[in-house]
C-alpha cells in the first residue's frame, strides 16, 4: 500500500465516521459538526487528487455558507435545539429498498464513466483554477449564467417569503 | 520551503539519508510549531500595543510596571495568569462542544497564517489559490464563534454568537469583492506572484493602480476586516454594556486565552493580507533599498503592524454602531460601491 492509498483510507474513514456522527447523534448541534468533519474529509480527499480548486471550493460553499446558514437556522427557530431527535429505525424495509437503489444507480455510474486517468507514473500536480476559469467562461458559459439567473430569482423569492408579514 | 527541503536532502547533511517523505513530515510539523509561536508571540505584542496605544490616545500611561521598562512584560504575564486560572465550565454547557469551540477558532485562526507570505522565501505553502484558501479557512472561525456561544448555554452567549455570524457573514461579501479586484489586477490568486508585482517602490503598489478603483477596494477592504474581526465600532458580538462578553461570556482560563489570541491573531492576519494585496507585502517602497531576506520580514511586519495601529486607533476613537447601521453599511454602502470598484477595473482593463 503506497503513502497515496493510506492518505486516501484515512479520510475516506474520518469522512464516513464523522457522517455516521452526523446520522447517529440526538442533538441538531453536534449532527452539524459532525457534517462539518465530513465535509473536510471530502476537501482533503480533493486535495489528494490534485483538485485544489475544488477543495477550497468545497470548504468556502459548504463550511462558509451551507453549515453556517444551517447552524444560524437552527439557532433562530425557538426551542428546536432542545429538541432530542429520534434517531430510531422507522422503516426499515422502505429504507432498504431506496438505500439499495441508490446504491446501484451510483455504482453503474462510477462503473460506466470514462474517468480521465493518468498513470501514477506521469502524474503531477497542475493547478486547476485557471483552467476551470477558462472553461466557465467558453464551453460552459450559457449553464453558467441560467445557474446565477437561478440563484437571483431563488435570493428575490427568499426575501419576498420572508418579508410577506410585515 | 520545497526549495529548502530540496537542498537539505541534497546537502551533505545526515538528512540526505532520509527519504523525502520524513523530510516532509519533519519540516511541515516544524513549520507548524514556529507559526504557532510566532501567532501567539505576535498575540502578546499586539495586546501590548492595544493597551499603549488606547492609553496614550486617552491621555493615560497604560501598564508600566512589570519586567522594568514600559511594563513591556505585562501580557506575557497576563498570558500566564491565564494558563494557571480555573477553567469553569457551566453545569448545563455542552461540555464536548464548549471544549471544542476555541479549538477550532484558533485552528482555524493559524491555518490561514500557513500561506502569508512573509518574504519572497518565507512562507511555508505557496499555494496557487492562496487567497482563497485564506476566505475559505476564515470562515470557519464563524462556526467556532456560534459553537462557543451555543455549548455556553447563556442568553448572552447565543446573542453574541448570531451577531457575530451575521456581522462576519455580511461582511465578508465586501471584503471579498475587493480581493477580486486586486486578483482581477494581477490575473493570479497567489500571493506570491500578487507581491511580485508591486515589487521595485511605493510607486508600484497596488493600491495606485486603477486610480481610484484600487484606492476604494482598500478602503472596503480595511472597513469589512475590522468588522470581520469584530473590532470596534463593529465589536457588537462582544458588546460588554449590552451583552455581558458576548460568545465568550462563559469562558475562562486558557479556552478564554485561546479567543483572545485568536482575535489578536486575526488581526494580524488581515493586516498581512491588506499590506500583501495593497501595500507591497514584503517588498521595499524604496526600491531594492533594504529588499534582501531579512529586510523583508521587517516589511511585512511594519506593514502589517501599521495596519494593525490604525485598527486600534480607530477603535479607541469611534463608537459602537447599532446592529442595523452595520448591516447598513455592509449591504447598502460597502458591497455597492465594491461593485462599482469591480467594474470600474474591469473598464480600465479593457481599455
Amino acid at each position: 500500500m503506497s503513502l497515496f492509498d493510506v492518505i486516501f483510507y484515512l479520510f475516506a474513514a474520518f469522512t464516513l465516521a464523522s457522517a455516521a456522527l452526523m446520522v447517529v447523534s440526538k442533538n441538531i448541534v453536534h449532527s452539524a459538526v459532525g457534517l462539518l468533519f465530513s465535509f473536510f474529509g471530502v476537501a482533503g480527499i480533493y486535495v489528494l487528487l490534485a483538485a485544489d480548486f475544488l477543495a477550497v471550493v468545497q470548504v468556502l460553499v459548504y463550511v462558509g455558507g451551507i453549515l453556517i446558514l444551517l447552524l444560524f437556522g437552527v439557532m433562530l427557530t425557538q426551542r428546536i435545539t432542545s429538541v432530542d431527535m429520534r434517531t430510531g429505525t422507522l422503516q426499515l424495509v422502505p429504507a432498504i429498498l431506496a438505500v439499495a437503489g441508490i446504491f446501484v444507480i451510483l455504482f453503474r455510474v462510477i462503473r460506466t464513466t470514462s474517468w480521465n486517468i493518468v498513470p501514477e507514473a506521469e502524474a503531477q500536480f497542475i493547478p486547476t483554477a485557471e483552467k476551470i476559469g477558462y472553461l466557465l467562461m467558453t464551453d460552459f458559459l450559457i449553464p453558467f449564467e441560467i445557474v446565477s439567473v437561478l440563484l437571483l430569482a431563488a435570493l428575490i423569492g427568499a426575501a419576498f417569503i420572508a418579508r410577506k408579514g410585515t | 520551503m520545497r526549495e529548502l527541503i530540496t537542498t537539505l536532502a541534497n546537502g551533505q547533511t545526515f538528512l540526505a539519508n532520509l527519504p523525502e517523505v520524513v523530510l516532509n513530515i519533519i519540516f511541515i510539523s516544524l513549520g507548524a510549531v514556529v507559526l504557532t509561536t510566532v501567532c501567539a508571540v505576535l498575540a502578546l505584542v499586539g495586546v501590548y500595543m492595544e493597551r499603549k496605544v488606547s492609553a496614550h490616545i486617552q491621555d493615560r500611561v497604560g501598564p508600566m510596571y512589570v519586567g522594568g521598562f514600559h511594563g513591556w512584560l505585562q501580557t506575557a504575564a497576563d498570558a500566564l495568569k491565564l494558563l494557571l486560572k480555573e477553567d469553569i465550565v457551566p453545569a448545563l454547557a455542552d461540555k464536548k462542544l464548549h471544549f471544542f469551540a476555541p479549538i477550532l477558532v484558533f485552528g482555524a485562526t493559524l491555518a490561514t497564517f500557513a500561506v502569508l507570505p512573509f518574504g519572497r522565501h518565507y512562507v511555508m505553502s505557496d499555494m496557487n489559490i492562496g487567497i482563497l484558501y485564506i476566505l475559505a479557512i476564515s470562515s470557519l472561525v464563524v462556526i467556532g464563534t456560534i459553537l462557543a456561544g451555543w455549548a455556553s448555554n447563556n442568553k448572552w452567549s447565543l446573542l453574541g454568537a448570531m451577531r457575530s455570524a451575521a456581522q462576519v457573514v455580511s461582511f465578508e461579501i465586501p471584503a471579498s469583492l475587493a480581493i477580486l479586484v486586486i486578483i482581477m489586477a494581477v490575473g493570479s490568486m497567489n500571493l506570491g506572484e500578487i507581491v511580485n508585482v508591486q515589487v521595485g517602490g511605493i510607486h508600484k503598489w497596488l493600491i495606485w493602480k486603477f486610480f481610484p478603483f484600487n484606492l476604494l477596494a482598500f478602503i472596503i477592504y480595511f472597513i469589512a476586516t475590522l468588522a470581520e474581526t469584530n473590532r470596534a465600532p463593529f465589536d457588537l458580538p462582544e458588546a460588554e454594556s449590552e451583552i455581558v462578553a458576548g460568545f465568550h461570556t462563559e469562558y475562562s482560563g486558557f479556552k478564554w486565552a485561546a479567543f483572545f489570541l485568536a482575535e489578536y491573531a486575526n488581526m494580524f492576519m488581515v493586516g498581512v493580507v491588506g499590506a500583501t494585496l495593497f501595500l507591497g507585502g514584503w517588498s521595499s517602497p524604496f526600491g531594492d533599498f533594504m529588499n534582501s531576506g531579512p529586510f523583508q520580514i521587517f516589511w511585512i511586519f511594519a506593514k502589517a503592524f501599521g495596519l494593525i495601529f490604525v485598527q486600534i486607533w480607530i477603535r479607541w476613537t469611534l463608537p459602537r454602531v447599532r446592529v442595523d447601521q452595520l448591516m447598513y453599511t455592509s449591504w447598502k454602502v460597502l458591497t455597492p460601491f465594491a461593485f462599482v470598484a469591480i467594474i470600474g477595473v474591469g473598464f480600465y482593463m479593457i481599455l
